[in-house]
């Protein structure tokens, strides 16, 4: 018998269920995540219109940067305000 | 352990004559005798700390007052009080090695014995498998095979820090999973670290979690990165790494191992593996390990981290998020001038010759190239100043313009150029063998936000 140690985290993930989706967005506001990349923006601007013409409130987030996670205040702000949210990944 | 009785108490091995010559003088004295060669004995010895045989010591209610080893008859006569003692004997014998320090000895005894005690969990591996394959299956390698983290060999790799095996060092990405000082030493033995590497090991970690290195970021980009570990001081001339002839290279234990175990780390406590978190479009070959020192012993220019303000003295390692070795040619220029004119245009073109947005470098001057700038009695400084003069583009000619969508200043756009390396993000360094008339370029991931880390390395 060897004996090893592991060098893991020696953490077993947890998994959550997905929240429901929305039945309805009336009512709604929605979030539109920017991360910081280039273009994001002109990609938003387009679905804050589209939205908008539909009548559906939108509020605009901005990570401080694409490349490090966003921080626990903006998801807490982003939760807090709205129903739903809208992540631009761009380049 | 069994419980020495009081009195006087003798650790012996077979093999040694010394001990062999003071068996009379044992006999005299009535010493109970311990033998190394057997497992009781060589507890009691381990536990008691004998380094060499024969050791006398006196107990007194089961606990040590006092302790002689080897044979010296004054020692001796004093220790018992016998004026006489070992008369026929002569006046001085040194004594063996203990046992308990033959090579491997000391690891093997501190996990049989419980000296050894770690916080991880410890898996059984069947001994008709072979341990390095089941490493593989765990999920735990890089692709080559690892050494198999027995709790001997991390018993050996922690002796190579003083700090505390319970220490945490931070959180790794992107499972943001603590690690601490023994996690980081399992990963070290697996890496191929030999103990005395472990402080640079440790510092590489932290370097890699502090905010201005982006570890997330590096870690889960498309762009090509990963750590690269420069390491500066005399620690890197004592654990012998390369600073000389394929300093960038392979062939060199600690420069192999060392930028190994970061990355290690990296997968097996942070959860961070290609394909899931790493979306890497290409990688590079230095994601395995990328690690060297800096050549430091030509003085004409100071070090890179004499530059960030670190006495000659200091041991330090620097991290960046770099990529690929853009080997520079030149073994014509005889000029300062005209090395610039290689320099600059090799440097323009990395990534894309427009791009002048999250762009860093590490230009590596070997020797001979090295010696133009010398001869010449051109400063480090005077070099950097130089090449970014040579280094701006048209502002036409930078990529990002043609999309319209320039992410600079007001003041940055209103000019006709742009620097290359918009945020200073040029470091020049000294490594390299000394024939040939080259350097290299190190390219890699700078911004604002994002930039190279110094750590000084502790003990």
């Amino acid at each position: 018998m060897t004996r090893l140690l592991d060098p893991t985290a020696e953490a077993a993930p947890e998994r959550q269920p997905r929240r429901a989706r929305l039945a309805s967005l009336a009512g709604a506001t929605i979030a539109l995540l920017d991360i910081n990349k280039p273009r994001g923006d002109e990609f938003l601007d387009r679905l804050a219109e589209l939205l908008g013409a539909r009548g559906y409130a939108v509020e605009r987030f901005r990570k401080p940067r694409f490349s490090s996670i966003a921080p626990p205040e903006l998801k807490q702000e982003i939760a807090g305000r709205c129903a739903a949210v809208i992540e631009a990944l761009a380049d | 352990m069994a419980n020495l009785r009081d009195g006087l108490v003798a650790v012996v091995k077979r093999d040694c004559p010394t001990c062999a010559l003071v068996s009379p003088v044992l006999e005299r004295l009535a010493a109970a005798r311990i033998s190394e060669d057997d497992e009781a004995g060589l507890e009691i010895s381990f536990r008691a700390g004998v380094q060499i045989v024969p050791t006398l010591l006196r107990m007194v209610a089961g606990r040590e007052v006092g302790r002689v080893f080897g044979w010296n008859r004054d020692e001796w006569r004093s220790f018992t009080g016998i004026a006489d003692l070992g008369a026929d004997l002569p006046a001085n014998r040194p004594g063996c090695g203990s046992r308990t320090l033959d090579p491997g000895m000391p690891e093997k005894l501190a996990v049989r014995y419980g000296a050894a005690r770690f916080r991880s969990r410890v898996l059984e591996v069947p001994s008709a498998v072979d341990a390095a394959e089941w490493c593989f299956e765990q999920g735990w390698t890089d692709g080559l095979p690892v050494v198999p983290p027995t709790e001997e060999r991390v018993y050996a790799m922690l002796r190579g820090t003083r700090r505390g095996a319970e220490e945490v060092l931070g959180a790794i990405p992107p499972n943001f999973a603590e690690c601490t000082v023994e996690k980081a030493a399992i990963n070290a033995v697996m890496a191929g670290c030999k103990p005395e590497y472990l402080p640079v090991v440790l510092t590489a970690i932290e370097a890699a979690l502090a905010p201005q290195f982006g570890l997330h970021g590096i870690l889960a980009t498309t762009n090509a990165v990963g750590p690269v570990i420069m390491v500066n001081g005399p620690i890197a001339r004592a654990i012998g790494m390369n600073a000389k002839g394929n300093a960038l290279g392979q062939g060199n234990r600690a420069n192999a191992s060392i930028g190994r175990a970061l990355q290690l780390v990296v997968r097996n406590v942070g959860g961070g593996r290609p394909g899931e978190i790493d979306r890497a479009v290409f990688g590079n070959p230095g994601k395995y390990s990328f690690c060297f020192a800096e050549d430091e012993s030509d003085a004409r220019w100071e070090s890179f981290a004499v530059e960030r303000g670190f006495p000659p003295q200091a041991s330090t390692v620097t991290l960046f998020p770099g990529d690929g070795v853009n080997p520079v040619i030149d073994h014509v220029s005889r000029r300062p001038e005209d090395l610039l004119k290689t320099y600059a245009g090799c440097l323009r073109a990395l990534y894309n010759p427009g791009q002048v947005n999250d762009v860093a470098a590490f230009l590596v001057v070997a020797g001979e190239h090295a010696q133009v700038f010398h001869e010449a009695g051109w400063s480090k400084a005077r070099l950097k100043e130089a090449l970014a003069e040579r280094l701006w583009l048209p502002m036409d000619e930078v990529v990002e313009g043609r999309s319209g969508k320039l992410q600079m200043s007001p003041e940055e756009l209103a000019r006709p150029r742009a620097p290359k390396f918009r945020t200073g993000s040029l470091n020049v360094v000294r490594a390299g063998g000394a024939a040939g008339k080259y350097s290299a370029i190190i390219s890699g991931l700078g911004s604002k936000g994002i930039n190279p880390v110094i750590k000084e390395i502790r003990p």
